[in-house]
């Protein structure tokens, strides 16, 4: 009913001017949405014809309404693979938008700093390394005292493009997670607890001593969440920060399609548990949305991945940023 | 999906043929058209209900077949999906909920019914219904910041005492079936106080005033007039409640640990039907896993079905024992 009186003022603002769009319309991930409508609000002061409306329903949703053609655009935390690009008609374009990080956060009296690398991390969650005074754990971080204390490992309950960068790096870096859990949005845990939301997994965390669990790093930082730092493929430890993420954008080979994982990247300061985010966008687009998104697009590149830091994200980094602006261009 | 039971029909009525009257008018006819309209409607709903879930989760119907119901993995990633573990987490969340709520609200309406000045049953009974006014992601929060930290606060002191039971074992983690149990109990109890309250009230005073008569103490009067008369109307109000606890969804998901696990141990962390459809609609892109989804949630419509029909079959039994 909402869209009810957009429409409306579509048909009011259509008559006299011809093929000018008044609305577009977008769903999928929540992870970005505080950005994206954020840049939506912005780009409304810049444009007062156009209302850019984001439904944050899940990357899952916005890859299904995006093949339905129910939505202009789709937002997704993981790329569509071939088999859902193929359902929505062969094409779909990936935009970079901006980029997150995923932290373990933990929760053991006495230690603020706490050193990981991934296989031990895989361990931890494979339910392999079982308490905190584990040899592994204790050669990460000499001069820590690592109490014999049980370990709780907490992960999200409700699927999520969190969840997809982390079991995603864990993949990468653990034969034995490629193997049995594999990466996805929603996964067979093989120990733990499930909480919903960023929100429920570090409630659990603070709440329950000798947990370990993974929330978005602006989730960790906003709520003072002592989180580890990782050791990245370089071997260089690096604690998540803004700069970091975007470090390891750059630290991967850009694919022409975007559809790229930068988990566990090369590069010596890249921060290893991060990914992109994604507007999916069709190539070819009816009733003159085309150049629309397109214009939208240009003045996020230009203007919006500023505003990205602020509110916890990375920005794109300069290789990919001048890489997307040429595929935006392609977009009719 | 909750859905309510009858609270209390009176065999009189039960069957009975409509009322022979004067001829219809016109202005009658035409609202007996209409509300017998609105009547289809309600099942024209349920049906059209039941097909969408039907249809939805076909793929999950055809491609794993009935073995969805006892197969205990659920893997989105491989594919794999069974309901078992969510089943059994529903059901004995759900029986925990009742074997705490169901005394504890009996007791408290027949306090309220029998014994309390007029006065103070109603003042309780005000406060018990703005209880079941109470938001349930309210209860869930109290539920996290509450009853999870009391909950594994006692657990070790339980396993010491019961551990030899299986029940009472395992890490304590403060979530898991015992406390979705505790906070399904809180939630259905001013049901089942409320209800069976009212119903109490309707027993005749001089049925009552008769077995005084005879000499028959307070507990004897509850025991052989009171809860006999009002029994159908309180079972009523026990499956009104097991509705709402099969169906509950976000209290539950905050503190069961959402772990599809079977366990004997009730410290361990489950999951509920109405939790995962929760959890894993809104991510879940791939058709396999959204067609389980929805099998899920045709499992659940077919339980709260079932279980309104067994009400239904047992108050009426009870209803025609003299």
């Amino acid at each position: 009913m909402k869209r009810f009186p957009l429409i409306l003022a579509a048909a009011v603002l259509a008559a006299p001017a011809f093929a000018q769009v008044a609305a577009l319309n977008g769903a999928g991930a929540t992870f970005p949405y505080p950005i994206y409508s954020k840049w939506f609000d912005e780009y409304h002061k810049v444009k007062p014809d156009l209302q850019i409306n984001y439904q944050s329903i899940g990357s899952g949703g916005g890859i299904r309404q995006l093949t339905e053609k129910t939505v202009d655009f789709g937002a997704s935390d993981g790329p569509m693979n071939d088999e859902q690009i193929a359902k929505a008609g062969g094409a779909v374009l990936h935009i970079p938008t901006v980029l997150g990080a995923v932290v373990p956060a933990f929760n053991v009296d006495g230690v603020s700093e706490l050193k990981l690398d991934g296989p031990t991390l895989a361990g931890i969650f494979l339910g392999k390394i079982v308490n905190w005074n584990d040899a592994a754990l204790k050669k990460l971080n000499p001069g820590v005292k690592l109490p014999d204390l049980a370990i709780t490992v907490v992960h999200r309950s409700d699927g999520s493009g969190t969840s997809f960068c982390f079991t995603d790096y864990l993949s990468k870096v653990s034969p034995e997670w490629a193997s049995t859990v594999k990466s996805g949005a929603s996964v067979s845990w093989p120990v733990g607890l499930g909480g919903k939301g960023n929100e429920g997994v570090s409630g659990l965390v603070k709440q329950t001593p000798g947990a370990i669990g993974y929330v978005e790093l602006i989730y960790a930082t906003q709520n003072n969440i002592p989180y580890a730092t990782m050791k990245n493929k370089a071997g260089k430890f690096v604690k998540a920060t803004i700069a970091g993420v975007t470090a390891a954008a750059a630290g991967v080979k850009m694919p022409k399609d975007y559809r790229v994982s930068i988990t566990d990247a090369a590069g010596k300061d890249a921060y290893p548990i991060s990914t992109f985010t994604w507007l999916l966008i069709y190539p070819k687009n009816d009733g003159g949305k085309g150049p629309v998104l397109k214009d939208f697009l240009r003045w996020e590149l230009k203007n919006g991945q500023s505003m990205a830091p602020a509110l916890g994200y990375a920005p794109l980094p300069a290789s990919v940023k001048a890489m997307v602006a040429k595929t935006v261009e392609t977009i009719q | 999906m909750t859905t309510a039971a009858p609270v209390r029909t009176s065999s009189a009525r039960r069957g009975a043929a409509p009322v022979p009257g004067p001829r219809e008018r016109a202005g009658d006819r035409f609202f007996r058209l209409v509300v017998t309209a609105f009547a289809a409607l309600i099942l024209l709903g349920a049906a059209a209900m039941a097909w969408q879930l039907t249809r939805g989760s076909l793929r999950t119907w055809v491609d794993i077949g009935p073995k969805f119901l006892w197969s205990t993995e659920w893997d989105p990633v491989n594919d794999s999906f069974g309901a078992l573990p969510f089943l059994y987490g529903t059901f004995v969340s759900s029986a925990i909920a009742l074997l705490i709520a169901v005394p504890l609200g009996v007791g408290s309406a027949i306090f309220l019914a029998e014994l309390a000045p007029p006065r103070v049953s109603n003042a309780v009974s005000f406060a018990i219904e703005l209880l079941a006014a109470v938001p349930s992601v309210i209860l869930g929060l109290m539920g996290v910041f509450i009853l999870i930290p009391a909950v594994r606060a006692v657990e070790p002191g339980l396993t010491r005492a019961l551990g030899f039971l299986p029940f009472f074992r395992g890490a304590p983690y403060g979530v898991g079936l015992l406390t979705a149990g505790l906070i399904l109990s809180f939630m259905i109890l001013p049901y089942i106080a409320a209800i069976t309250r009212e119903v109490l009230l309707t027993v005749p005073r001089s049925l009552k005033e008769a077995l005084y008569a005879l000499g028959a103490t307070r507990w004897e009067v509850v025991r052989e007039v009171s809860l006999p008369y009002a029994r159908s109307g309180i079972f009523g109000a026990v499956f009104l409640s097991l509705g709402r606890a099969l169906g509950e969804t976000m209290a539950v998901t905050m503190v069961i640990g959402n772990t599809p696990k079977i366990s004997a141990s009730l410290f361990a962390p489950s999951y509920t039907m109405a939790a995962v459809i929760a959890n894993e609609l809104a991510e879940a892109a791939g058709d396999a896993h959204l067609s389980a989804l929805i099998a899920i949630g045709l499992v659940l419509f077919v339980v709260t079905v079932v279980i309104n029909g067994l009400a239904r079959l047992m108050i009426y039994r009870l209803e025609k024992r003299p």
